[in-house]
């Protein structure tokens, strides 16, 4: 277990990271989220041990994170960076021999990552000679080859086509099965809806959410409700407990304080003419988000 | 320590195999090679004939003594009894079958005087050969007129003898000052090259894993610290290597080609028999000023993001070696002065400085201690702060330069 104890990382003035607390749990995908700015790189470098905090405590099964575990966790940071003039081969060796592995281990693994993301003849190509998407393949294979306990993702599927994010997100999930603590960072919600069990939310420096994806939304509160119908529907807009309200092609999506507030609608809706659809939803962690984030940019 | 020789072994076989470095290798090879047989490749393009000089005597005696003392002495210049008029022989002269022309006689008092005529009068040389043979010419007649025998003349010829004697026993003499001048040299010259080559290899190469984003990934797998250092050591067995490879090619020449060349070359660089202390000293020192400036351009490589800054920024750092490279220089001759002194305690200098007095003076052993202790502890310090600079500076982006980023990168890998 990872756990992060009221770290706080101080430049000059500036508090990156405010007294951030979080326990993330073995063998789960643990997502980090936040606008730009908001901490995320420095927290995720101040784990690995690149930074020092300036107060608080970090430790990882209850010691702190040295050189000496190196072999067992791994990193992509979110600027992507290879040796251009290296060839992939070569690359991973030295990458992987810097994380305890021998040269045939190496070249056994990056073999069967290069057959699994389909590009088995870059293998003696130099990185400059690759595609964004395709270096950032082999970026991702230099940071999962030694098999680590635990993966710090900063941005892992960052300007990708959605093919090679499935196929990134597949490897992910394998990882997390064989047993691989996860922590990623991402400000694309749908990613981390779909993958984490826990998350935690960022606004500069300070965490606004924080527990696990269904807590979270439930404790949210607020629904959404779904109306399409053929008559006008702006009169709900002024109903006691509804917050918000879109008008959408085929009808309006409204926001709701708690599900009760979805039963008074139905009875105001009931005569008024045909209902096409009536639908009770979970908020989005999108919603989530802008809610926590977008309210106090305010 | 493990991961210590992977990142030397990573450094020394990327550099050894770039281009530029086998470029670089191969073309001081060649000079090398070029430099050694540089007698032969000189003769190769000289004409072997000797210039002729014409020659009309009026005198009718001078000619012959003149010539026989020309062909004792075996100057390059050939005399030959011009038979026509003047007017002829100057007309040769600018036709070019001859270089010169010659008109010798006697004045009033009965001694040798002469006008040269050349197309142009520029070659001193042979000018100044025949002007001392007729030098000659004149005080022999001189001293015959004058009743002067030849002992006497001899004796009047003879240089005076002058001898230097140091009254201190340890002093060295002047023939041991020349050979260490020898030594002081190369080896002032070896370890400026190696200061600005391979301090300027370490600098880039820190510079490029930089911009190339990939240093975030090698700091998270080994401490900046080791990475550092395993950059220094390395890029200095990169230089070993091509040290060496210069040293044994260039040896291997000079004892094939013929003796006089090896001996000339040796003994004028004093090779032979300097002391074996001066040989310690030398490397002592060599290493010492390499690790100063190495650990110095690896810091201030850490500070840029952009390759094509570093050159601007390791500019001071070249700074420092030229002055200490001319200091040393002027020290070479005037070993005892005050500023000498005084800079071979001054650490950026010291390597060089100290040396050349180690080399050229004899100095109580507590000021070589003392100069080697301040580079020790000038190295540790800047050891020390190049590593919390460093491991600061690689994870910084930005694009000016200066003493700020120096500051934000010590801010950013401390506590605060």
């Amino acid at each position: 277990m990872l756990k992060l104890t009221n770290v706080t990382k101080q430049f000059g003035n500036h508090t990156a990271v405010d007294h951030l607390s979080l326990e993330i749990p073995e063998k789960e995908m643990y997502g980090f989220l936040g606008g730009n700015g908001a901490g995320k790189t420095t927290t995720f470098r101040m784990i690995l041990g690149l930074l020092d905090s300036t107060t608080g405590d970090i430790s990882w099964n209850g010691q702190s994170i040295h050189y000496d575990k190196s072999h067992l966790i791994g990193y992509l940071p979110e600027e992507r960076g290879l040796y251009p003039k290296l060839t992939v081969k070569e690359q991973i060796v030295y990458l992987g021999k810097l994380r305890g592995m021998k040269k045939a281990e190496i070249i056994k693994e990056l073999n069967s990552w290069l057959d699994r993301f389909k590009v088995p003849e870059y293998l003696n190509k130099k990185v400059e000679e690759l595609s964004k998407g395709n270096q950032q393949k082999i970026q991702f294979i230099s940071a999962v080859i030694h098999q680590p306990k635990l993966l710090i993702l900063d941005e892992p599927f960052s300007g990708l086509d959605p093919v090679n994010v499935e196929m990134l997100k597949e490897a992910v999930v394998d990882l997390k099965e064989y047993g691989t603590s996860i922590v990623f960072s991402s400000h694309r919600m749908e990613h981390v809806e779909e993958l984490c069990e826990h998350l935690c939310i960022l606004q500069k420096g300070k965490q606004v959410v924080q527990g696990s994806l269904q807590d979270i939304k439930r404790s949210y509160g607020k629904k959404n409700l779904i109306v399409h119908a053929a008559f006008p529907l702006e009169f709900l807009e002024r109903l006691p407990g509804v917050v918000g309200f879109r008008k959408t092609t085929e009808g309006c999506r409204l926001e709701i304080e708690n599900e009760d507030v979805s039963q008074l609608v139905f009875q105001e809706l009931q005569n008024k003419g045909f209902i096409r659809k009536f639908e009770l939803e979970e908020p989005s962690l999108n919603d989530i988000f802008i809610a926590k984030v977008g309210a106090s940019y305010e | 320590m493990n991961k210590f020789w992977i990142i030397l072994g990573h450094t020394f076989m990327t550099r050894i195999k770039t281009k530029s470095f086998i470029i670089s290798t191969v073309i001081t090879l060649l000079l090398i090679v070029g430099l050694v047989n540089i007698q032969s490749i000189i003769e190769t393009f000289s004409s072997k004939e000797d210039d002729e000089v014409a020659v009309i005597d009026y005198s009718n005696e001078l000619y012959d003594p003149l010539s026989q003392s020309m062909n004792q002495s075996s100057e390059e210049v050939k005399l030959s009894e011009y038979d026509g008029s003047e007017e002829e022989a100057k007309q040769a002269v600018k036709d070019e079958t001859y270089q010169a022309l010659i008109v010798l006689d006697m004045n009033e008092q009965q001694l040798p005087e002469a006008i040269y005529y050349a197309n142009n009068i520029s070659e001193i040389g042979n000018q100044a050969a025949i002007q001392q043979h007729i030098q000659q010419l004149k005080v022999t007649y001189a001293t015959t007129q004058a009743d002067i025998d030849t002992e006497t003349l001899a004796n009047i010829n003879a240089p005076v003898q002058f001898e230097t004697v140091a009254l201190d026993k340890s002093a060295k003499t002047s023939d041991e000052l020349n050979q260490a001048r020898g030594i002081v040299y190369i080896m002032l010259f070896l370890l400026y090259m190696a200061v600005i080559t391979y301090g300027n290899m370490i600098a880039t190469d820190v510079a490029t894993e930089k911009s190339s984003r990939v240093m975030e990934i090698l700091v998270s797998s080994a401490s900046p610290v080791t990475h550092m250092f395993a950059k220094i050591i390395g890029t200095a067995f990169v230089g070993l290597t091509q040290i060496s490879l210069f040293l044994i090619v260039g040896y291997t020449l000079i004892t094939t080609k013929q003796d006089e060349l090896t001996e000339g070359i040796f003994s004028t660089f004093g090779i032979g028999d300097t002391s074996v202390s001066v040989y310690i000293y030398a490397i002592v020192f060599f290493i010492l000023g390499y690790l100063l400036y190495a650990t110095l351009a690896a810091m201030l490589g850490s500070l840029v993001s952009r390759i094509e800054d570093v050159q601007q920024l390791i500019m001071p750092m070249i700074f420092l070696v030229m002055i200490a490279f001319f200091i040393a220089i002027f020290g070479l001759s005037v070993p005892e002065s005050n500023l000498v002194k005084i800079t071979s305690f001054i650490p950026f200098f010291a390597p060089m400085i100290m040396f050349l007095r180690v080399g050229m003076l004899d100095i109580p052993v507590w000021e070589i201690a003392l100069s080697i202790g301040i580079l020790v502890a000038t190295i540790t310090l800047l050891a020390i702060v190049g590593a919390r600079v460093y491991k600061g500076g690689v994870l910084m982006y930005g694009k000016s330069n200066s003493l700020k980023d120096f500051k934000k990168a010590l801010a950013l890998s401390k506590k605060e």
